[in-house]
């Protein structure tokens, strides 16, 4: 058999479809000229041409949180790849799996200042998993292969292949064969966790009075969604869910107490506080969950804690047991423990447990507060996308009060379906994220709900959606400002609010839909909010903006105080815990 | 309390950044660091000294560990170990004190590499500590210059830090 010769730019290509890459997001430019060629000249992997960089590498975590496979992305070097920077971070901070493949400058020009040079393995090693520098092309088979495993396996994250121009060079040909295994002896993936661990862990589970399930985003990420929502109801516990766990577990079902945390519902955060036993799994008490003072955290708790990462366990609150593995195989060997112990649930403590959180879950914290008949609360626009969609949409969002209103209010009962910046807060990831996702399932509902603030951010956007065709909701909640930056100059800089407002330069944003080829709706009364909103998901082929004016003044409640333990919350203008 | 960790990293352009990288993104302290090849090429041996509590340390070793360069790594101050760090002195010499400098460098166990009519190098090694008791016993007004190479370190007995 004869070894096929291929150019390092055809390489990296044929690499991509090797390794069973479908789509790459990208832009091109001087350094990646090869690479593009490379494309050009074949069918398999098919590129998408987004506006700008940072889209790029949004689309395809959009796609990876969809599909749970690697997003992939290809730009060029300088300018292309610190473009590309904010959305590798993004992907960095919420684990997940993407490879990024930056062009760079002639290997014999890098440190020359040469024209478009810039260090991206420098700049992004805060931010990525690995990166790699390709010095040969005789290395792309191997550097793909081991780039895709490093993003994939373990706890998940993005990966760079950083690629001067000359190893590309279509004149310089090699014998290409892709790897079949990974041999890297510094990488290991933690498997199952420890079984004395685990065992312990159930006993303190079986034992607890008043038990409490914290689920994050590694259990979606770890596909431990059907395994933790067996377990939870075989035991009857509460559980919550990270804003990175929604849909984790069944947010329509009775033992689901919403999302915790900063903006999470009353009796979540009551019954985090207020738990004997906690079980924190795919999650990592970050200082949106704990509130700012770990010390006033779950103070009665015996903390279990199941996570991939070693670094994730004991980083900011203490764990008693802790436990390294897959959710998956940890949460099998659970079930399984949990089925053979001698200890049993204590029925009785747990149904006083259960009373006193359905007298903190009939506070109803997330009921909404009508400022007047004629004005369209935030949170009924994002009810109304719930009721029209099923609660089946994939939804992505923004950064900001709509983020919030959209986590408390559309429930998913599935995992991946809710598609937000958890981490690091990027507002400008909604649509190209949902781009991203409409890739991946083009008959699927890809619904973006969004700011006017945040949408402005990566509106470009609109060419990508127009030239690919891509049938996007977008749901505005225009509060015509900065709402969560302005909730909080109402709530602690006495109302001055600094840059956060803009009334009077928002754009037509009916108008701008239609310049690029879309639909533009504009909703601004109650009474047509259900009516008007059907129509646009009726629009089935269409790209639709959906342009509501909400009430500019609401508020995200119920949220924590700084400083305070899980317990302490603001829930209205007016009320506090 | 101070630590230190050294560990078997690939020899490799950007692994040392990364390791490095990592203790100013995670706000960890550095006090001292050395890193040269080992017997087997394709690896490199990094020692850093560094300051922290128990957790901090912990978090320090994960996050190191999980670096996807670093292969293998040793807490030193965990177990028995020797420590040493090698350090050349420039200190001025002049007349009577010469006879002095280089009682006083005997003493410690140094030696005199280089000399001019008015200035000594000294080498010397040891501990950090016997480092900075020469220094101090120099006097500042003596002191030209220092060169020390950090705190390099392996554990007592048949443990080995290899593959």
């Amino acid at each position: 058999m004869t070894v096929e010769q291929l150019s390092g730019g055809e390489m990296l290509i044929r690499a991509l479809h090797d390794e069973g890459v479908e789509i790459v997001f990208g832009y091109p430019g001087g350094a990646v000229l090869h690479i593009y060629d490379a494309i050009f000249q074949q069918d398999k992997v098919e590129h998408i041409l987004v506006r700008h960089e940072q889209a790029a590498t949004h689309a395809a975590d959009g796609y990876a949180r969809a599909t749970g496979r690697p997003g992939v992305v290809l730009v060029t070097s300088g300018p292309g790849a610190t473009n590309a920077v904010t959305g590798v971070a993004t992907a960095y901070m919420d684990s997940i799996p993407m490879v990024v493949i930056s062009g760079q400058v002639e290997s014999r020009l890098i440190g020359s200042d040469a024209f478009q040079e810039t260090d991206m393995v420098g700049i992004s090693r805060p931010i990525v998993k690995h990166s790699f520098m390709v010095s040969s092309a005789a290395d792309i088979p191997r550097i793909v292969k081991e780039a895709f495993h490093i993003a994939t396996t373990g706890r998940p994250g993005p990966v760079v292949i950083d690629v001067p121009k000359d190893v590309t060079d279509p004149k310089v040909k090699l014998p290409y064969e892709y790897p079949k295994d990974v041999k890297m002896r510094s990488y290991q993936v933690p498997g199952k966790g420890h079984s004395g661990q685990i065992k312990k862990a159930v006993e303190a589970l079986l034992s607890a009075k008043r038990p409490m399930i914290y689920a994050g985003g590694g259990v979606i990420q770890g596909n431990g969604s059907e395994l933790l929502t067996k377990l939870t109801q075989k035991l009857g516990y509460p559980i919550t869910n990270t804003l990175m766990g929604l849909g984790a577990y069944p947010g329509t079902d009775k033992q689901f107490l919403g999302m915790l945390g900063m903006h999470g519902t009353y009796e979540a955060n009551m019954a985090m506080h207020y738990c004997d036993v906690l079980l924190g799994i795919g999650a990592r008490f970050d200082d949106r969950v704990t509130n700012s003072d770990t010390s006033k955290f779950c103070p009665d708790a015996t903390i279990l804690h199941v996570d991939i990462d070693p670094a994730s366990i004991s980083k900011t609150v203490t764990a008693d047991v802790p436990i390294v593995g897959s959710v998956t195989a940890v949460l099998e060997e659970m079930l399984d423990q949990v089925q053979k112990s001698k200890t049993k649930v204590d029925k009785e403590a747990l149904g006083i447990w259960w009373k006193q959180i359905e007298q903190w879950r009939g506070k109803d914290s997330l009921a909404i507060k009508s400022s007047g008949p004629d004005i369209i609360m935030p949170q009924q626009a994002v009810q109304a996308v719930y009721d029209i969609t099923k609660g089946d949409a994939y939804v992505s969002s923004d950064v900001g009060q709509h983020q919030m209103f959209a986590a408390q209010h559309y429930t998913f009962d599935k995992p991946r379906r809710w598609i937000n910046s958890g981490g690091l807060g990027t507002m400008g990831f909604g649509l190209p994220a949902a781009m991203g996702v409409q890739f991946a399932f083009p008959d699927a509902i890809s619904v973006c709900i969004t700011g006017e603030g945040s949408f402005q951010m990566n509106l470009q956007e609109y060419a990508t959606c127009m030239q690919y065709q891509l049938p996007i909701k977008i749901i505005c909640l225009n509060n015509q400002a900065l709402g969560m930056v302005k909730q909080w100059q109402d709530m602690q800089y006495g109302g001055r609010y600094s840059h956060s407002t803009y009334a009077e330069s928002l754009p037509d944003f009916t108008k701008l839909a239609e310049a690029y080829g879309h639909v533009g709706i504009r909703i601004s009364h109650p009474d047509e909010l259900h009516s008007k909103l059907e129509e646009a998901f009726a629009l089935k082929d269409k790209l639709v903006f959906v342009d509501i004016q909400v009430d500019p003044n609401e508020h995200v409640y119920p949220m924590a105080i700084k400083g305070g333990a899980m317990k302490d919350m603001v829930l209205s203008k007016t009320e506090r815990t | 309390m101070r630590h230190i960790i050294s560990l078997l990293m690939e020899n490799e352009p950007g692994a040392l950044s990364r390791v490095v990288g990592l203790f100013s993104q995670r706000n960890y302290n550095i006090d001292s660091l050395t890193v040269a090849p080992t017997e087997d090429n394709s690896l490199s041996r990094l020692t850093v000294t560094t300051n922290g509590d128990d957790a901090r340390i912990e978090q320090i070793t994960k996050h190191l560990n999980r670096l996807v360069d670093v292969v293998k790594l040793v807490d030193l101050t965990e177990g028995a170990h020797v420590e040493r760090e090698l350090m050349l002195i420039k200190v001025k010499a002049l007349g009577a004190q010469r006879a002095e400098i280089k009682r006083t460098a005997d003493i410690f166990r140094g030696q005199v590499v280089d000399l001019t009519a008015n200035v000594f190098t000294i080498q010397l090694t040891g501990t950090s500590d016997k480092l900075d008791a020469f220094i101090a016993a120099m006097g500042e007004n003596t002191v030209l210059e220092v060169a020390r190479t950090g705190v390099s370190g392996i554990s007592r007995g048949e443990k080995t830090l290899a593959l």
